[in-house]
């Protein structure tokens, strides 16, 4: 088996936990689309570029995530309700090491 | 009252292509959309990158397919109304259709195409005490008209491409341009960062970084700014404070007209020619969903060529008509152009 266990807290508190394939170049982003834990058109609007934040969630578990990009790091520079913990779902692809993962959507701007 | 054969809401690219298809069969094509330029999502959030899935182009521009797409339709003269937001619908007796903009502008037609892709782009609103006070009276999230900033004071917010090449344009155009982002880094593309770095040198913007802006000061309209870069409170005077944080899409007032709403699309017929729940009414592109929608570009080319056949039965239901091949019959414009294929030289050889 190829797939990992995540939790995502959607954005009205409710925790789902959900299999994600590490096999199929997915992010995060697209694991919470693929559940529809979020309505269409609120999340994913740039298609997973790092130019719309509207994938930003908090990371609530201590798992070592990929290093932030320079345009992840600009892109949250601007977004809102942005906190210490907070990354883009599109730039986290699903890999082994993330089993386990929690993280918590951030409320739609 | 602007009267029309279909009315388009949304000139992305689903909603262009639409007045090409419409235009072959004659029909008249106006446009509204919330944004003051065409093109949707590919004018609005990735006009500089690449596309590789539109057939017969191994590689497009998403701005350059919009270009294109405008100079197709030119010859069937669209209208458009542009920075405003189609809010309300009525039917009428005679089976037409008035919709309304939130500016007040009023438009008729017996067929609305509604190909509004995710939503009515509506700016993202820096979280600031008061800012809503002075919308429109010092503050404004979309620049629509440039020239009501000719000698003025403006202030700019934001880091990625339109903050940038705003301030590059507005340096010429206002008194003084001063820019304010979070970081000292940009997210734009390289060569308007350069750009704003020769201006600065040459004092024609002022950049201030890494710094926030943190409150707004006026009596009925905005007289100045308080920023914070580092420790320090800077109180900037100025007349204009544009704060470019991006659009988001909200499907906002057309959920209420009454349609089929599923996952923030509209339902459609898809084994015939999207219309939706209420005759009369289509949606074609992004905005609708039907078992197996896929949101491309492609498609909505295609749903918007099977919907301008319906609605010319709809316009015309007694009058014959067949399919011709554009290779075949030529483009006749509304502006009295023809485009039609070279005719073959027949010659006899002797
Ligand atoms: C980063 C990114 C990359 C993409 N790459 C590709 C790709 O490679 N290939 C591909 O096929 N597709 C791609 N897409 C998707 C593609 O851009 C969309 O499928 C396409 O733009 C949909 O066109 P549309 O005309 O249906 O809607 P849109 O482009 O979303 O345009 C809809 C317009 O309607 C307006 N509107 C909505 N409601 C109202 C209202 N009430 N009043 C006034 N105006 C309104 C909006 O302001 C908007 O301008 C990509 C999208 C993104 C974000
Ligand atoms: S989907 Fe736009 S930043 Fe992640």
């Amino acid at each position: 088996m190829s797939d990992i266990t995540i939790k995502i807290k959607d954005r009205e508190g409710e925790v789902h936990e959900v299999q994600a394939p590490t096999d199929m170049a997915m992010n995060l982003m697209e694991v919470v689309r693929s559940y529809e834990l979020a309505p269409e058109g609120t999340i994913g609007v740039c298609g997973g570029m790092a130019m719309c934040a509207s994938c930003q969630c908090y990371v609530t578990s201590d798992h070592k995530l990929p290093e932030m990009s320079y345009d992840e790091d600009l892109m949250l520079a601007e977004a809102f309700n942005v906190k210490d913990n907070s990354r883009l779902g599109c730039q986290i692809p699903m890999t082994f090491d993330l089993d386990g993962l929690e993280v918590e959507l951030a409320p739609e701007v | 009252m602007i009267q029309t054969d279909i009315l388009i809401i949304g000139a992305g690219p689903t909603g262009l292509f639409t007045v090409f298809e419409a235009g072959l069969l004659k029909l008249k094509c106006h446009l509204i959309d919330a944004l003051p330029q065409p093109g949707g999502q590919c004018a609005e959030i990735y006009p500089k990158k690449p596309i590789y899935d539109i057939p017969g182009f191994p590689e497009v521009l998403a701005g350059d397919l919009v270009d294109n797409l405008m100079k197709q339709i030119e010859a069937f003269e669209p209208g458009f109304t542009l920075g405003e937001r189609a809010e309300t619908i009525e039917k009428q007796e005679d089976d037409s259709f008035i919709v309304t903009t939130n500016k007040g502008t009023k438009h008729q037609a017996k067929v609305v195409a509604i190909a509004g892709g995710l939503g009515s782009f509506e700016p993202r609103k820096p979280q600031l005490q008061n800012i809503e006070s002075f919308e429109d009276k010092g503050v404004e999230y979309i620049i629509r008209d440039p020239e009501i900033y000719r000698g003025k004071r403006v202030a700019i917010a934001g880091g990625g491409d339109s903050a940038l090449d705003w301030s590059i344009f507005l340096a010429d155009v206002a008194d003084e341009v001063t820019l304010i982002h979070r970081r000292n880094e940009f997210r734009g593309a390289l060569d308007s960062v350069e750009k704003v770095e020769e201006l600065k040198k040459l004092g024609k913007i002022n950049l201030i970084t890494p710094a926030e802006v943190k409150e707004l000061h006026g009596n009925g309209k905005l007289e100045s700014i308080s920023i914070k870069q580092e420790e320090d409170i800077i109180n900037l005077e100025l007349d204009h404070f544009i704060p470019l944080f991006g659009l988001s899409p909200k499907l906002g007032p057309i959920a209420n007209w009454g349609l089929e709403i599923e996952k923030n699309a509209i339902k459609v017929d898809n084994t015939l020619d999207y219309q939706t729940n209420i005759p009369g009414i289509y949606a074609i592109g992004d905005v609708n969903t039907y078992p197996g929608k896929l949101k491309l570009i492609l498609c909505g080319f295609h749903e918007a060529t099977l919907m301008c056949q319906s609605a010319y039965k709809r316009i015309f239901p007694d009058k014959k008509y067949v399919m011709k091949y554009t290779t075949v019959s030529g483009v006749d414009g509304f502006d009295g152009s023809r485009k039609e294929a070279e005719k073959a030289v027949v010659k006899s050889i002797n």
